[in-house]
């Protein structure tokens, strides 16, 4: 899993690649961590665009980055996630709580 | 009486980075099926989330061993059972619960709730000090049309 991150205004977008499972978590979540605490963002966009697959260790992360920009007073998206990783975050009832938007067609970044 | 048409086992030790090989290579093995995308991703899906737990809760402390076993029944069904000789699991129905976890926040406690959804049907056998079974099993329809 590989995460690069584009920050502008107090937005920051982090594009997550690869597969996402409990292997993966816990860098991941360092990473994740180390960049809001280094950029202290408004808005925290998380991209799973290019995530192809997600179990529910994957759950535990948003869960987790929610949270971390709540303590900090900030915003989190998930944005264009595909449908294997959809089902899963649709399974977990988390969009209750945080706003996830699903991948809209072939829009891998290049 | 159930026709066995094939049949695969698989053993690994319970490290992280045979999650992704145990769910691949079912996948595979579930591709002679011809699924749909969806359906393969639902099936590695509740084989990672097996495996995980295999190896986050089977066995905190260390390595042991983790069976994947995958049969392609005659009516296009595909069970898959993971075995492990771990600590085993004290109460299964509050495992089961959705949000439960004794992994703290690393973990989601949706595993086998997404086993349960992803699949036709879950049975879990544990026993405390010897370890536990799932067995997962999920149809996969024959879909028509031009190949």
């Amino acid at each position: 899993m590989n995460i690069e991150s584009a920050f502008a205004d107090g937005k920051v977008r982090l594009y997550l690649s690869g597969e996402l499972d409990h292997h993966a978590a816990r860098a991941v979540m360092t990473e994740i961590e180390e960049k809001l605490d280094l950029l202290l963002p408004q808005d925290c966009v998380l991209d799973l665009r290019d995530v192809s697959f997600m179990d529910s260790s994957g759950i535990a992360v948003v869960m987790k980055t929610y949270r971390r920009m709540h303590a900090i007073g900030g915003r989190l998206w998930v944005e264009n996630v595909p449908p294997q990783p959809m089902k899963v975050l649709d399974a977990s009832g988390i969009d209750r709580l945080i706003s996830i938007s699903a991948l809209m067609q072939a829009r891998r970044r290049t | 009486m159930k026709t066995v048409i094939n049949s695969m086992r698989l053993e690994v030790p319970s490290r992280s980075a045979n999650e992704s090989f145990a769910r691949s290579a079912v996948g595979c093995f579930a591709a002679q099926l011809d699924p749909t995308l969806e359906e393969v991703g639902d099936i590695k899906t509740a084989v990672s989330e097996a495996v995980t737990n295999c190896i986050v809760h089977a066995y905190p402390d260390g390595i042991g061993r983790v069976l994947i076993r995958a049969r392609i029944l005659a009516d296009r069904s595909l069970e898959i059972t993971v075995r492990d000789w771990g600590k085993g699991i004290e109460d299964v129905e509050q495992a089961r619960t959705p949000m439960f976890t004794t992994g703290g926040d690393n973990r989601s406690g949706m595993g086998f709730t997404i086993m349960e959804s992803f699949m036709d049907s879950l049975r879990v056998r544990s026993s405390p000090g010897k370890g536990t079974t799932v067995v997962m099993r999920r149809k996969i329809a024959e879909r028509a049309g031009i190949r």
